[in-house]
């Protein structure tokens, strides 16, 4: 009988994406205005990583999700009230004040240090999940980074699709230039997974799984790690929101060939 | 997954507001180190995440600061000490506002002829002192938003208390006449409710106890409302809306932390205001329009704008940024509106058990404190093993409730409003004479649903705008899908608003930019037109005209139809519908279900 999986989602948060950013200058470098006040959630990016972990762990009867998360603890408290009830899983918090400041290669090493830290880790059934992209920093290497730390090579960035066989081979399509898609197989694990949206959606708040979660999410919290950031060697060249123009107008039913034309021309022509 | 799926707990709450959060911070404290293990106690919050859609207060915060002795309020975000308050009268600086002629000649007589003598300042009269029961002294200034964050992060910690944001309650489960727990929503629906993909039935929650704090127009209370009727003599038939926003202030304005402001008398007599300053050059403002306020095309967004407008406010806020926007309903009529706070099985607490004082005007330290009340005497029961029937929740939590300040305040309170029922003078006169006797005197009124007081349009404009003139604007509403407010207002003589983009926006980027409003898919319409023909008929339309999202807009065939995508469960439309409800003259043809999404903003 094959071993179940051991699905590892590598997950930061954000700011709600409908927030109004705007950068400020810090005593230690660039800060985000207000950002304690800013209403948090899960990486949108990861957040698909983490509904098909849940979906690969329903499908595989004993596989195990872990969602690794370094983010400030009150924060990540409040999130994972939202967040537990959409899959089953196991927090391992790392208590640190990150955002999209922060140099990625050391949340890296520390996400993957507390990655070799879980109990009963075995390689050949370890799954890496996390956003191939996300919305605090648009560099997308955390989690590459996090894989090289690990040894991980075989990794997979873009994910749209993941078929897993039992024995751990699988199949995975990810996105690639030019709007088109690239299917690999490989015989086996560990690797890294950067999911882009995936095929699911997002699954219904359900109340027994937040109940089930919940038992080991505070203990987690409670015994989160400190992690101290400490930016060495970054600078910032310039820090700036992208320039908004906002024009609202509510049109219900709108052709989607006529929105792709008012777009084009509220763009105006390319310079 | 087709199946209803039902768990137990030993305490179900509704609504995480100030009051669940007195409820359970005192909970919390009281049943760690009892004989028996503590209570697990699951709260459901309707709204996307925890202090999204409630709004910035000033409070005396008396209950607030004994929950968490020692502890300094001001650190939680954008909180501070009350350091100055002022009471501003404003005058009519556009000469649109709809003044009775009482009104108007003391504006003429008392206030600009003797503003030489009196301490009369850009076209309003700020009151020399702040009359005793409106002040809040020694009290704090805070973002119910980040407070109640703050206050998730102090309950939850133990992992005996869960809070689930996003997770609407749409029923109390009844055993006869005992609550035994609460039905969550049902995911997975079209707009009508029926199944489609997905479709997850909401789960039932069985409870030994049930505490309902899901606010003046919450779905449970109001079903057991439904269910139980009021008691003997109380009524809800007095709301208003309160609108605010939280700005940024520019960098010009002098106002210190902790300064608050209280205004009436414009943009309409019975419209008061209110601004209070946070630390870090920040504002939460707004306005309260009242349901005695008869305009049957009232809007609260056109009038806060105005209001903002006025002299003596803009000269603080020219140059300020919008940083968030919400509205609420509140229940105005305080204690005559409690419902039985009791039942087997129940509680009532918070504003929807009639606690909000509305001659202090003050709503969050009386939910607070209902909560703790409640609390008190649930962790007696608990510890001594008794079951939360009637009888019991009755002397542990009602006798306490009579016996507190909550309840002596309340009934100094719960006349002092009705004078508002016969006109603005008389609703002066009331507020002061029992605010000033301790409720001894008051001036007496009756509130009635809006079906029997609202005037029609054609009534409230007569010898300003002829009827022929009204009936050319409905259609022209009709067609270009405009409120009909935009035009009456207009031509009643209110300036157009001089969009900037940044804080005098439409309403529709005062949606987006401030209240980043949305809705997750897959639920139900909660807001139900009831009887598609009364609306057909109906010849105010004023849920379209007083939907705090313009959410409601008119359809096709005459019908009216509903945006989930706009609404900000404010409930506005609940209380204000013209047409009474087929077979129910004590209710209007809007119905409010339980339904996921909203404000997106934890600033307010």
């Amino acid at each position: 009988m094959d071993t179940p999986f051991q699905i590892v989602v590598c997950a930061g948060l954000v700011p709600d994406p409908l927030q109004t950013l705007e950068p400020a200058a810090g005593p230690a470098g660039p800060v985000l205005k207000n950002e304690m006040m800013l209403p948090l959630v899960i990486d949108p990016w990861a957040a698909h990583a983490l509904f098909e972990a849940a979906a690969l762990a329903k499908r595989f009867p004993g596989s195990k999700v872990w969602l690794v998360s370094l983010a400030p603890r009150a924060k990540l408290q409040q999130v994972m009230m939202t967040v537990a009830q959409k899959a089953a899983f196991e927090l391992v918090a790392l208590d640190s004040p990150a955002g999209g400041f922060t140099e990625s290669a050391e949340i890296a090493a520390e996400i993957a240090a507390a990655i070799e830290r879980l109990p009963g880790i075995d390689k050949s059934r370890l799954l890496v999940f996390g956003g191939w992209e996300s919305a605090s920093r648009g560099t997308g290497t955390t989690l590459q980074t996090v894989g090289e730390r690990l040894g991980i090579f075989e990794q997979f960035q873009g994910v749209d699709r993941l078929d897993m066989a039992p024995d751990g081979a699988f199949q995975v399509i990810e996105r690639i230039e030019g709007g088109r898609h690239q299917a690999s197989a490989c015989s086996g694990l560990p690797a890294v997974f950067g999911w882009a949206t995936g095929e699911l959606p997002e699954p219904p708040n359900n109340p027994q799984i937040g109940m089930a979660n919940m038992r080991t999410v505070m203990p987690a919290l409670n015994r989160a790690r400190p992690v101290k950031i400490a930016n060495e060697g970054l600078s910032f060249a310039r820090v700036t929101a992208p320039n908004q123009r906002r024009d609202t107008k509510i049109i219900k039913d709108m052709a989607p060939g006529q929105i792709a034309r008012e777009i084009v021309d509220w763009i105006g022509p390319e310079q | 997954m087709n199946t209803r799926l039902s768990t137990e707990v030993d305490i179900v709450c509704v609504g995480f507001g100030p009051a669940t959060g007195g409820f359970l911070a005192e909970l919390a404290r009281r049943c760690t180190g009892g004989s028996r293990p503590p209570p697990f106690v699951i709260c459901y919050e309707r709204s996307d995440d925890i202090g999204f859609g409630v709004s910035g207060v000033v409070t005396p915060a008396r209950a607030i600061k004994a929950s968490f002795p020692g502890f300094d309020l001001a650190e939680i975000p954008m909180a501070t000490p009350v350091r100055h308050e002022h009471v501003a009268y404003l005058l009519d600086p556009v000469g649109a506002s709809r003044r009775s002629w009482a009104v108007r000649a003391a504006d003429a007589t008392i206030v600009r002829a003797m503003r030489w003598a009196l301490p009369f300042q850009t076209e309003a009269l700020q009151l020399p002192w702040t009359p005793s029961f409106l002040r809040k002294e020694g009290g704090v200034v805070l973002s119910i938003g980040q407070f109640m964050q703050w206050v998730a992060g102090q309950v939850t910690g133990s992992g005996q208390i869960q809070i689930w944001p996003s997770m609407p309650v749409a029923s109390p489960l009844l055993d006869g006449d005992s609550v035994v727990g609460v039905r969550l929503i049902d995911q997975g629906t079209d707009r009508q409710g029926n199944p489609v993909e997905g479709f997850t039935p909401g789960m039932d929650i069985k409870a030994q106890l049930t505490v309902v704090g899901d606010g003046p127009i919450g779905t449970v209370g109001r079903q057991l409302d439904e269910r139980f009727g009021l008691p003997e003599g109380h009524n809800r038939d007095d709301w208003a809306v309160g609108m605010k926003m939280v700005v940024e202030l520019p960098s010009h304005c002098g106002l210190e932390a902790g300064t608050v402001l209280h205004t009436f008398g414009y943009p309409e007599p019975e419209i008061f205001g209110f601004l209070y300053v946070h630390p870090g050059g920040i504002a939460s403002l707004g306005i309260f329009v009242p349901s005695t306020f008869d305009n049957p095309a009232r809007t609260a967004y056109r009038y806060l704008q105005h209001w903002m407008r006025h002299p003596y406010l803009w000269r603080h806020l020219e140059g300020g940024r919008l940083r968030s926007w919400g509205a609420k309903s509140l229940l105005e009529s305080g204690r005559r509106g409690e419902p039985h706070l009791v039942g087997d099985g129940f509680a009532r607490i918070g504003e929807g058990s009639g606690s909000t004082n509305m001659l202090t005007g003050s709503g969050v330290d009386e939910a607070w404190a209902t909560g703790v009340l409640l609390a008190e005497g649930v962790a007696e029961l608990w510890e001594a093993n008794r079951p939360f029937t009637r009888a019991n929740l009755h002397e542990a939590y009602v006798q306490r409730r009579r016996a507190s300040w909550v309840e002596t305040e309340g009934r100094i309170a719960e006349k002092a409003r009705g004078g508002f029922q016969k006109g603005f003078i008389r609703g002066l006169i009331g507020m002061g004479v029992a605010g000033l006797s301790g409720g001894r005197l008051s001036v007496r009124g009756r509130p009635a649903p809006p079906h029997r007081r609202l005037p029609t349009i054609e009534e409230y404009y007569r010898g300003r705008i002829p009827s022929s003139e009204i009936d050319r604007m409905r259609e022209e509403s009709l067609t270009n899908g405009i409120p009909l407010h935009e035009s009456l207002m207009k031509r009643a003589g209110w300036p157009a608003i001089p969009l900037d983009g940044k804080l005098l926006m439409s309403h529709q980027d005062a949606l987006l930019v401030g209240g980043k409003v949305q809705a997750p898919s897959g639920y139900a319409d909660h807001v139900v037109f009831i009887d598609s023909a009364a609306c057909e008929k109906c010849g105010t339309r004023i849920c379209i005209d007083a939907c705090s999202g313009q959410a409601i807009a008119a359809g096709p065939d005459g019908k009216v139809a509903f945006d989930r995508e706009k609404c900000i469960h404010c409930g506005v439309c609940l209380w204000n519908c013209s047409q009474a409800r087929p077979g129910d003259s004590e209710r209007g043809n809007i119905e409010v279900k339980a339904g996921a999404g909203g404000l997106h903003s934890a600033e307010n």
